[in-house]
């Protein structure tokens, strides 16, 4: 029987550099995305003969701020290699990388991350690569009679982050690559959210057994499903006595299952040698220091800034930096209405819940810092109560509306009118005679009076002035025996 | 009358058109005139571009009547190697696979040939992809060389270079990767200049062996070639391996005076299979310049014997990746089939769009890289290369310029050594190590022996193009 804990999973991540202007080699658009296919490209990304490529050097700063941020040691010297493999997607048929054998030397080796608050993942190497056209067919690969050939994304920036084999677990993949993410969005060289740029491939063996390759998986929600029916398939294998092959499989995420792409023998010999039209990149020490002297404030600290700053819990706090945005949303709020505790806790759990349930980003929610300012101080103000506010809150991020609006619409606000009050405690009190008499010798009883009245407002009246209002009236009646 | 003119010098022709002597249109129709009737017997051109080198002579007039600044190469009709990209001019690469291949963009040299007002004329003959030192290699047949017809113009930029010989052309583009500007020069009696790696942009030219290779001219005299080379060479920021260093004026180096300088004669440029003709005459040019002023001594490079096979290692290494991207799916030939599958259609359209010698340099660069052999042959290839660039510097710490042989032979026959590739290889002996150390190379014309012509190459530490020119010039003055 294979134990969980015998599992050995390495990612390969490859991130875009979405916060580019241009591609890596050439000064087409790195935004690509919802272009008509084919209308990004020039002669360098495109592969007309004779075009030569040029490096983006914001690309090397970027990614010089990525090994940095993952304590890798940058190489002082670093080189392009050339990748050499037909396929449709690459117009030149090579694609210009970075490599760490025959010579080459990638930009940074090393580093780490942590995970779970102790576990430690080692990164083994980190390169700026550029990446391929895209595919497409007409209904599935096997059935469609034609393929189509985008090269929009051909040349745009991407780097190469390849872990050791640390990981234990797909949920520890998860975290990895969800950590991973808010660094990206925290240095500003990512959009993790947006579509394929952030993109994986996972390695993973049982208890010294085959090594197997998963591509393919496109985001970190993927990376758990794709490594769970991974690890079922392997376990059914072996507990029918067949032996787990080392080969390369595709993960399909529509139905998502694992297929064999190609058993590891038969991989290709990608026959790499320094590009020739690219010169070694010096990097010099002013030039690091420089990098770190811009580098933004990153995860981590921040986490430790607002448990300090905020006096938040180790675990929001947590949860707050694990994306870029959700802490900025978080710190923004706090700026219009400080009340940290209040706001913290709407933000990470019940919008990540909502977020979870409905399967959206927040991204594209139309929220702004100001909602959740207005929705603390309607709270604390005893406008609305807990209960109403989770309904304003729902529609909120629903809509887009300010709490104020909704609070407005739907008559909502809590009534606070003496008179009307009284009114209900009357009829209420003539209702439940018995109630009555027992609330004047039973402290507890009252409770059950309260109930009364705040049912027959529909929870929409101010419970302390209620509770005022119903102890002046056994007042009076104690007064007048 | 003034026909006379297209056998003038450059210089003398763009100074007549400027002079009001000759008007660019006038000059462009007595070229093409010419031409007509020299390609029967030359076939230099791929592609002609007689329209619009027409009306650009027209345009050039225009701004001569205005008295608007006229660019240094004002009206002159260039032949551009067809491995250099033309906005809007079919570029082959001398290959059935870019028959009909129009780049969407104009080389970096070719802009800057244009901001001088000079005119494009044509595309020249080559061997496919520049691969080859005869010009048999192109799909669009051979050029035949101008002083014995029977004979090859040399190569690859053999149709460059037999254009100028037969005066369609005032000046030509080539580009060498391993002698393919000196080659020809030497077998057509015409100046060709291959620069420091890095001084002329390599934006534009289809790659063949991308460390080694460069555009250069190929002219008449001296002076053409350091006109020309003035005007295409600088830093380009489109080309990573460009040198950071601004043009120069190389017409200023152009001084006819060698007293003192030190010349080295390296006896392995001269070894065995030089022809005895060949070796006498470039003693005799050696003596001549020693008869100026120069001085010379004879020394030997050890690691000079290794340079050939350094070369083809390298070249074929770097080739096999360059031409991957001509599968037909792009652009280039692409083969009527059934096939849906992807690795069949670019199989056949490789397999028709190249010919021999391009397959044989593609499997053997692609043996060269594959696991297992990419120590042994290429990464190999790579040591000795930083070895042979070593002794050279030795060499330069107390010399100024290396003479020897461009060709260890003399012109020979069409046909004669197609059917050896060793032997046609064995032709670059002289000329590679200038291409794998990057040093600057000239060839110019040291005589004839039976009416074929022998070239003479100096060679000069790197960036020190000033030096080939001032022994050049005198060398050619006196």
């Amino acid at each position: 029987m294979i134990k969980e804990d015998l599992v050995k999973i390495g990612l390969e991540v490859h991130c875009q550099l979405t916060k580019l202007k241009s591609k890596l080699f050439c000064s087409c658009s790195a935004d690509y995305r919802g272009k008509e296919p084919n209308t990004n490209i020039c002669p360098v990304c495109f592969g007309i003969p004779g075009a030569l490529p040029v490096l983006n050097e914001k690309a090397l700063k970027y990614a010089l701020m990525v090994a940095l941020a993952l304590n890798a040691k940058v190489s002082e010297r670093t080189l392009f290699y050339r990748k050499n493999y037909f396929y449709p997607d690459m117009p030149k048929n090579f694609q210009i990388s970075q490599y760490d054998k025959a010579g080459g030397i990638p930009l940074a080796v090393g580093g780490r991350l942590i995970i779970n608050g102790n576990k430690i993942i080692n990164i083994r190497r980190i390169h700026l690569e550029e990446d391929t056209g895209k595919l497409s067919y007409e209904g599935t690969i096997e059935s469609s009679n034609v393929t189509y050939i985008d090269y929009n994304r051909a040349g745009i920036a991407l780097m190469e982050i390849v872990t050791e084999p640390d990981m234990n677990s797909p949920k520890e993949a998860r975290l990895f690559l969800q950590k991973l993410s808010s660094i990206l969005e925290h240095l500003g060289v990512c959009d993790p959210s947006l579509e394929g740029a952030v993109r994986c491939d996972a390695n993973i063996s049982f208890g010294g057994g085959k090594r197997v390759e998963i591509k393919n998986i496109s985001s970190f929600k993927e990376v758990e499903r794709a490594l769970r029916f991974e690890i079922t398939r392997q376990r059914s294998l072996v507990s029918k006595g067949i032996d787990v092959k080392s080969e390369t499989r595709h993960w399909d995420d529509v139905r998502r299952v694992t297929f064999s792409l190609r058993l590891k023998e038969e991989e290709g010999d990608y026959r790499y040698f320094p590009e020739p039209d690219l010169v070694p990149i010096e990097i010099s020490n002013e030039m690091i220091q420089q990098v770190l002297s811009e580098m933004p404030e990153l995860p981590e600290a921040r986490k430790k800034r607002f448990i300090n700053q905020y006096d938040l819990s180790s675990q929001t706090a947590e949860v707050l930096t694990s994306r870029k945005i959700l802490a900025d949303l978080f710190e923004e709020s706090v700026r219009f209405y400080p009340n940290p505790r209040e706001i913290s806790n709407w933000l990470a759990s019940d919008l990540l819940a909502y977020l979870s349930d409905t399967n959206k980003e927040i991204e594209s929610l139309n929220i702004t810092p100001k909602h959740f300012a207005e929705l603390a101080h309607l709270i604390d103000n005893g406008l609305i109560n807990r209960n109403i506010a989770k309904s304003i809150f729902i529609e909120m991020v629903t809509t887009g509306k300010m709490p104020s609006e909704i609070v407005e619409e739907r008559g909502l606000k809590k009534i606070s009118d003496q008179h009307y009050i009284s009114e209900i405690v009357d009829k209420v009190f003539k209702e439940n005679e018995k109630a009555v008499k027992d609330a004047l010798v039973n402290e507890k009883a009252v409770n059950y009076l309260m109930g009364c009245v705040m049912k027959n407002s529909s929870g929409r009246i101010d419970p302390n002035i209620v509770l005022q209002i119903i102890k002046q009236r056994l007042n009076q009646i104690k007064e007048g025996d | 009358m003034k026909s006379y003119i297209l056998k003038l010098p450059a210089v003398e022709i763009i100074n007549r058109i400027k002079g009001q002597e000759i008007s660019a249109e006038e000059y462009m129709i007595k070229l093409f005139e010419r031409i007509e009737r020299e390609e029967r017997k030359i076939h230099a051109f791929i592609t002609l571009t007689k329209d619009s080198a027409l009306s650009q002579a027209r345009i050039i007039d225009r701004k001569i009547k205005k008295n608007e600044k006229l660019g240094r190469l004002c009206g002159i009709g260039i032949a551009v190697k067809d491995n250099i990209c033309t906005d809007g001019v079919r570029t082959t690469c001398g290959s059935r696979i870019l028959e009909n291949f129009i780049p969407p963009y104009d080389a970096t040299v070719i802009e800057r040939i244009k901001s001088e007002d000079g005119i494009v004329i044509g595309k020249t003959n080559m061997d496919e992809f520049a691969m080859g030192s005869t010009t048999e290699y192109s799909y669009f047949g051979p050029t035949f060389n101008p002083w014995d017809r029977e004979r090859v113009p040399g190569g690859s930029s053999g149709g460059s270079a037999a254009a100028i010989a037969s005066h369609e052309a005032g000046l030509a583009l080539g580009a060498d990767t391993g002698g393919s500007i000196r080659c020809p020069s030497s077998f057509c009696s015409t100046v060709g200049l291959k620069g420091t790696y890095g001084l002329v942009s390599r934006y534009g030219l289809i790659s063949y062996g991308n460390s080694l290779e460069q555009i250069g001219p190929i002219t008449k005299d001296v002076k053409d070639c350091a006109l020309l080379f003035s005007c295409i060479s600088g830093h380009d920021s489109k080309d990573s391996t460009s040198l950071p260093y601004p043009a120069k004026d190389y017409t200023k180096a152009l001084v006819d005076d060698v007293k003192g300088l030190k010349i080295g004669v390296v006896k392995e440029f001269f070894g065995e299979g030089t022809d005895e003709v060949v070796v006498k005459y470039v003693w005799n040019s050696i003596k001549k310049l020693e008869s100026l002023g120069a001085s010379y001594d004879e020394l030997s490079l050890k690691f000079l014997e290794y340079a050939l096979p350094t070369y083809y290692i390298i070249a074929m290494s770097e080739a096999s990746s360059n031409l991957a991207r001509y599968d037909g799916l792009r652009y280039g030939l692409r083969v009527p089939n059934k096939s849906y599958d992807w690795n069949t259609i670019f199989s056949k359209n490789r397999k028709l769009g190249f010919g021999l010698e391009v397959k044989r340099r593609i499997i053997l660069g692609t043996y060269a890289l594959s696991a297992g052999y990419f120590q042994a042959y290429y990464l190999k290839a790579q040591k000795i290369r930083t070895l042979i660039r070593r002794e050279f510097d030795q060499i330069f710490k107390n010399h100024d310029v290396l003479i020897c042989p461009t060709m260890p032979i003399l012109p020979f026959k069409l046909g004669e050594k197609i059917k050896d590739p060793l032997e046609m290889y064995m032709c670059d002996i002289d000329t590679v190590p200038a291409n794998l150390t990057g040093m600057p190379a000239i060839s110019i014309p040291c005589g004839f022996y039976h009416n074929l012509p022998i070239g003479l190459q100096i060679i000069a530490q790197i960036y020190r193009e000033d030096l080939l020119f001032r022994v050049a010039y005198t060398f050619e003055q006196n």
